[in-house]
């Protein structure tokens, strides 16, 4: 094939992103399990290029979790959503910038639910007028956050501290990217890439120096997958799934996991903790893990930010050995300290997994 | 040793194909309540046997469905038949009466 027929069969796969002002709404549980992350999205869009980015300290969760546990039903959901849009309309914004990605897929699916079936906007409008006197404007651009780095990794890439590289041998770290299932699974044409070929992760882990590692379960979920986690009894299935990708990658030998979804970190960090406890089987090197990142964190060191101010003493797995290789300088002694550098306790070690 | 109160599941290949899936059919026609059950897992949240017995009518349905039935004869005969479950149902599953009638066809 012709490489401007490539172009032009790429050309598809790609999606509009806003070039500035955006109205930012943040995840529950990248807020709670990694809460260096957004706040190290801020700063990088407000201060390391310069962007437009307002938080409202009203908005809500998108009732995602609720929503794909089958508690909420989806005209809640949609309800909920005209309001995050209510809130943006009336702070003068129509770009949404949204960290999670089952957020970005909800706000995508009501969209998209509006558009083929218009009653239910009406529906929806009604709704949010009884029940808070608010009227919105839809966004002009829906963008997960993963999608604006992507858009600006060369701007980050200039101001890098600490590429992608291993200081000791000199080569790029190989880097495992996982890209969150509501991102572009279920849009196709929502995700850059689409679901076939998702580049948002691969174009960053590129431009900042890195190596990605193909493997045969690079799409397999993470394992979260809502309710057969959210019942204890049934989150054989979760780990499950997570053993299933890591004994795909293991062999691969990556040196870091970067995610763009909020869950997975979570489900790829803690799973390993829960497989070695299980299985008494660790993936890293010398019973470590393999480190699991954000692509905030992931930003965030590259352009030299403090590891304890990017929250990584939240990880399960523990991150040092990829601060070495980047040859990133790190205080252990402050990994665990508060506000005034008071030592708070550090965590009780697991058993098997080294850390 | 933590009790995680799960254990990981190796892979598995469900041939619906092959396994006899007569028992789950038979069901199916006596009781029509046994195919909406959604697995939400209510039942055996409020199961008082569970307590203390390793029984689960989610997992006897999802077994029966299969067609894998051998695991789910030990379980079967754990169930007092309190009917907390049909109680808590969301859907309105005859949970109490598919275990009555599984017990009478596999067991009894």
């Amino acid at each position: 094939m012709k490489i401007e027929g490539k172009r032009a069969l790429w050309r598809e796969y790609q999606k509009a992103i806003a070039d500035d002002h955006y109205f930012y709404v943040r995840s529950c549980v990248r807020q709670t399990f990694f809460p260096g992350a957004e706040k190290a999205f801020i700063e990088i869009m407000k201060n390391r290029l310069g962007k437009d980015l307002y938080e409202e300290p009203i908005h809500t969760t998108c009732t995602g979790i609720a929503y794909h546990s089958d508690i909420v039903p989806l005209e809640t959901t949609m309800t909920v959503v005209a309001r995050q849009f209510a809130l943006m309309t009336e702070n003068g914004y129509e770009n949404l910038a949204v960290s999670c990605v089952t957020s970005f897929g909800v706000y995508s699916e009501v969209l998209e639910t509006w558009h083929h079936f218009p009653e239910t906007e009406e529906k929806t409008r009604e709704m949010l007028w009884k029940a808070t006197r608010r009227e919105f404007k839809k966004p002009a651009n829906v963008a997960h956050a993963s999608d604006i780095l992507y858009k600006f990794r060369d701007q980050i890439a200039a101001q890098a501290v600490y590429p992608l590289i291993n200081r000791h041998t000199g080569q790029p770290l190989r880097v495992v990217e996982h890209i969150g299932c509501h991102y572009a699974k279920m849009f196709p044409h929502k995700g850059v890439g689409g679901a076939e070929y998702p580049y948002v992760l691969v174009g960053m882990i590129e431009s900042w120096g890195g190596e990605v590692v193909d493997y045969p379960e690079r799409r397999h979920c993470c394992g979260f997958g809502f309710r057969q986690y959210l019942i204890q009894a049934n989150r054989g299935y979760t780990f499950s799934n997570t053993k299933k990708k890591f004994d795909s990658m293991a062999p691969y030998k990556p040196d870091m996991i970067i995610t763009n979804c909020p869950g997975c970190p979570m489900f790829l960090d803690r799973g390993q903790y829960a497989i070695a406890e299980l299985e008494g089987i660790t993936y890293g090197e010398n019973g470590y893990g393999i480190p699991v990142f954000t692509f905030e964190e992931v930003a965030g060191l590259v352009l030299g930010f403090d590891p304890w101010d990017l929250g990584l003493q939240f990880h399960q797995v523990a991150v040092e050995p990829l601060l070495d290789k980047m040859g990133i300088p790190y205080d252990p002694a402050m990994k665990y300290a508060g506000s005034g550098g008071k030592f708070i306790g550090s965590p009780e070690l697991p058993e098997v997994l080294k850390c | 040793m933590i009790n995680w109160q799960f254990t990981l599941h190796p892979d598995h290949t469900i041939n619906l194909d092959t396994n006899d899936r007569t028992l789950a059919r038979l069901l199916e026609e006596k009781e029509p309540t046994s195919r909406i059950c959604m697995a939400c897992g209510s039942c055996g949240g409020t199961c008082t046997a569970a307590q203390f017995e390793p029984v689960s009518f989610r997992h006897i349905l999802l077994m029966v469905r299969r067609g894998e039935t051998e695991s789910v004869r030990s379980e079967l005969t754990k169930c007092m038949y309190c009917g907390k479950c049909t109680l808590v149902c969301p859907r309105g599953v005859n949970t109490r009466h598919i275990l009555a009638l599984l017990r009478t066809m596999l067991i009894n």
